[in-house]
């Protein structure tokens, strides 16, 4: 199953709850403001770094690089473009929007 | 919406006549809005829509006249950083119609 | 407000760029109350201080990078921002990190000069 935050982890709680409740084996993927969770130093990376032993993470790019944060996303997430986008949410039978 | 034509081009601009895409902007379409001001363009005229294609490149936002006038004043000379001097080549005010021929939009707090 | 009051406004921004407009509006009335003449603050806290980040390219989102309007503001003679120490840190940014001259502050800090304001503006 896909998982998309789009909120910032300092401002909501939409993270954490994705990671409560997602599967081992789902995908996460973070955009607009969910994308600083995965910056190097964040207060999240901590517990993001955790959530990769259970899934795999990804970044939306442009969102990344809009907000100046294009080089310093931690290791272990990927980033993937507008294309990218689209072959996970077609890749996957279902998906859940962490609003 | 409505559209000016320029050279055989059509180039779009909003209902008070500022242009839409200020990409598209050259100095031909400088000329033809200025026309539509009914202000006859001079080199002190071009220096001071330059400055404002300069800045609005550097800063993302067309000033206030009073921004402006200090601006001027730093880069051009203090006898040209004056709203005298400004209003003197732009009767109807150099946000208005200066900002509107360098194919900018209009200043925010144009008050 | 009567005429040749000048009085204490401080303009809070606690939100990232382009997720939300917030950001984006607070910008607009801090130019426009920049053309009345009052004592203007900025503060940078919680999120708000990603607005400062260096190195902004909104063409692959398709929005406005209103971040090199911030540098615009020295010539508005707004010249206070003030960003939260405690913020920057638990985002992994410094001082160096940020497009302009700012004043970092602690919370407390923060704190009391928000207590010092005629008016607060939230955004």
């Amino acid at each position: 199953m896909l998982h998309i935050i789009n909120k910032s982890p300092a401002e909501r709680n939409a993270l954490d709850s994705c990671l409560n409740v997602a599967q081992d084996g789902g995908v996460i993927l973070l955009i607009e403001d969910a994308v600083y969770a995965a910056t190097q130093g964040n207060e999240a990376e901590a517990k993001l770094r955790d959530a990769l032993s259970r899934f795999k993470v990804f970044a939306l790019a442009p969102d990344l690089e809009a907000r100046g944060m294009g080089d310093r996303v931690m290791e272990g997430v990927a980033t993937v473009d507008y294309g990218g986008f689209v072959d996970l949410v077609t890749e996957h039978k279902n998906c859940q929007s962490w609003l | 919406m409505s559209t000016i034509e320029v050279n055989g081009k059509s180039y779009e601009t909003d209902e008070e006549g500022y242009l839409v895409n200020l990409t598209e902007w050259n100095e031909d379409v400088g000329n033809y809005l200025a026309q539509t001001e009914s202000v006859e363009m001079t080199d002190q005229h071009w220096e001071v829509i330059n400055f404002l294609r300069d800045y609005y490149n550097e800063f993302q936002i067309a000033p206030a006249v009073r921004v402006l006038t200090k601006a001027i004043g730093k880069k051009l000379g203090a006898d040209k950083g004056t709203s005298q001097y400004l209003y003197d080549l732009f009767p109807y005010g150099p946000a208005k119609q200066a900002c509107k021929i360098a194919g900018l939009p209009k200043p925010t707090g144009c008050v | 407000m009567s005429e040749g009051t000048i009085k204490k406004f401080m303009f809070v921004n606690r939100k990232a760029p382009y997720g939300t407009i917030y950001a984006l509006e607070s910008l607009e009335v801090v130019l426009i109350t920049a053309a009345f003449d009052q004592d203007v603050s900025l503060v940078f806290m919680d999120d708000g201080v990603f607005q400062l980040k260096k190195g902004q390219q909104t063409k692959g989102i398709e929005n406005k990078n209103f971040s090199p309007t911030y540098r615009a503001l020295d010539g508005y003679d707004i010249e206070k921002l003030y960003v939260e120490e405690e913020a920057l840190a638990a985002r992994g940014l410094s001082e160096d990190d940020l497009l302009v001259d700012v004043i970092v502050m602690s919370r407390a800090e923060l704190g009391k000069l928000m207590n010092d304001m005629d008016v607060v503006l939230s955004f």
